[in-house]
């Protein structure tokens, strides 16, 4: 891999970096979410000459992980927030705005001050978008009566208000979306804690898991969990149990299946998604909505020069979690180094590790092991998989501790 | 590894550190600081330690919740390389 890292792969006259007279190569990086801002930090590591721009509207970051446990009351929301004031002592500028628009040909961002940012290579993590009415009813506007909460900040502290001011003997209703979608396992875990909280505070309450799935990550580790603490208090209705919601009515308050049609006191709807809209912008997202990607350096399938990575990446097997953006985000950017530098990346090898929750102190966990083969991201047989189903309270406890042990490492890893 | 900088078509290009083998970079989202009852730290251990352990997660002979997992995913050379980039890292 040596050899090959280092080989020659372009005459002087293809290299723009470099035929501007030794100026410093430029990197754009879009989105400070886990995989831009541990993209930026880890290009200004294993390339402390390159200048390298974080383009980030939002002043403070709210981390998805551990935000079920804000919801559920187990956590202050302080724990979630992060800001990019340790950008500029890494050597990073942080522009304050969003990026509109993205001409490939030119290479150049154009932010929402108006500014323009001419990069050598661009870092796209812009993370998801809803798919606003691909639910029917499922409007921007009806997330104020029925919270989302898939992105993280005031959506979150809606929900958790929402939920302890749940009626005694209230009913919740949640819609899981179909696959892809940021965090598999996240609406199980959602589940799991939300019914830790009414088990707790409201006894007589009930949560019904509406499914668009028949099968999700780390299901038997989630049901065994449930028969074990949550009995009579969580319900799952698979796909082929009639679970798909097919319609949403927020005014009315009501959630629609093809067989039944629910008026919960609470209606938490996860909707369809697809790549953040800046990537549909740059032609980097194809029909799927998501953006394919080379394997070895996350460029776009679609568009020279631009890179994808995290939850608006189609990354074959590796799923959409913060593992997986800041793994990318750190082989992506040596891969960068290495484009800069005229030299082919060597080939990856990728890992994702994803704890959840069933309730605090009962963890488990899957991970996984990726190399390129065939042109995507493909998982490495005998390697990886979820934590053992038959695993004691002591091993639950544990992953659970491991699991703030990640995320104190992770958050310190990709905002300083 | 050799110091990442070179001569390449009258330009000087320093890279910042020495390339981690295929996998290392990954380690960093869990093991970082020390913190209590948390996931240990990697950076700077000695390379036999931590070959050691690497090797024992991939053949089952030493306990794990996790890394078990991860190591399978890996050859003992490549478990190698690992642990020795690792225990160079400040």
């Amino acid at each position: 891999m040596k050899t090959t890292r280092r080989a020659v792969i372009g005459g002087v006259l293809a290299m723009p970096a470099v035929a501007r007279a030794q100026s410093a190569a430029r990197v754009v990086v879009v989105g400070g979410g886990f995989g831009g801002a541990s993209a930026a930090r880890a290009l200004r590591r294993v390339a402390p000459r390159v200048e390298v721009t974080l383009v980030e509207p939002n002043a403070t970051f709210f981390a998805c992980p551990f935000s079920n446990e804000v919801i559920a009351g187990l956590r202050d929301m302080a724990a979630q927030q992060f800001g990019y004031a340790h950008m500029a002592a890494a050597g990073i500028r942080v522009i304050p705005a969003a990026a509109t628009a993205i001409d490939a040909e030119a290479r150049r961002v154009t932010v929402s001050d108006g500014r323009t940012l001419d990069y050598d290579r661009l870092i796209l993590s812009p993370g998801v978008d809803f798919a606003w009415g691909a639910l029917p009813g499922y409007t921007e506007a009806a997330a104020a009566t029925m919270p989302h909460a898939w992105k993280a900040g005031p959506q979150t502290l809606l929900l958790r208000d929402r939920l302890a001011a749940l009626p005694e003997g209230g009913l919740v209703v949640m819609s899981a979306p179909a696959n892809p979608y940021r965090c598999p396992p996240g609406p199980y875990e959602r589940a799991s804690l939300i019914a830790h909280y009414l088990k707790t505070h409201k006894p007589r309450a009930k949560l019904i898991l509406l499914d668009s799935k028949d099968a999700f990550s780390k299901q038997r580790l989630f049901q065994n969990a449930w028969k074990a603490l949550y009995p009579g208090v969580l319900e799952w209705v698979s796909l082929s149990s009639g679970g798909k919601v097919i319609e949403v009515d927020a005014a009315a308050g009501t959630v629609k299946t093809d067989f039944e049609t629910y008026k919960p006191d609470l209606a938490n709807i996860i909707p369809p998604q697809r790549a953040g809209a800046i990537a549909a912008a740059a032609g980097v997202a194809d029909r799927t909505g998501w953006c394919p990607i080379d394997p070895v350096t996350f460029e776009s399938r679609l568009r020279p020069n631009i890179h994808v990575i995290g939850d608006a990446a189609i990354a074959g097997g590796m799923p959409k979690s913060a593992f997986a953006a800041n793994a990318q985000a750190k082989a992506c950017a040596q891969a960068v180094a290495d484009l800069l530098d005229h030299a082919i990346p060597a080939e990856p090898r990728l890992i994702n590790t994803c704890y959840s929750l069933a309730a605090p102190d009962y963890g488990f966990s899957v991970a996984g092991v990726y190399r390129p083969a065939n042109g995507v991201l493909t998982d490495i047989e005998g390697a990886g998989g979820t934590s053992a189903l038959d695993a004691p309270v002591e091993t639950r406890a544990q992953e659970a501790r491991y699991a703030e042990s990640w995320f104190k490492t992770i958050t310190a890893e990709a905002f300083g | 590894m050799a110091a990442r900088g070179f001569l390449l078509a009258g330009a000087v290009v320093l890279m910042g550190a020495a390339a981690p083998p295929p996998g290392a970079a990954s380690c960093s989202g869990c093991h970082g600081a020390a913190n209590p009852d948390g996931i240990p730290p990697i950076a700077g251990r000695p390379v036999a330690d931590l070959a050691a352990a690497l090797n024992g997660f991939r053949d089952g002979s030493r306990k794990a919740t996790l890394m078990d997992r991860l190591a399978k995913g890996f050859t003992p050379a490549e478990l190698q390389a690992i642990a020795a980039w690792w225990s160079e890292q400040p």
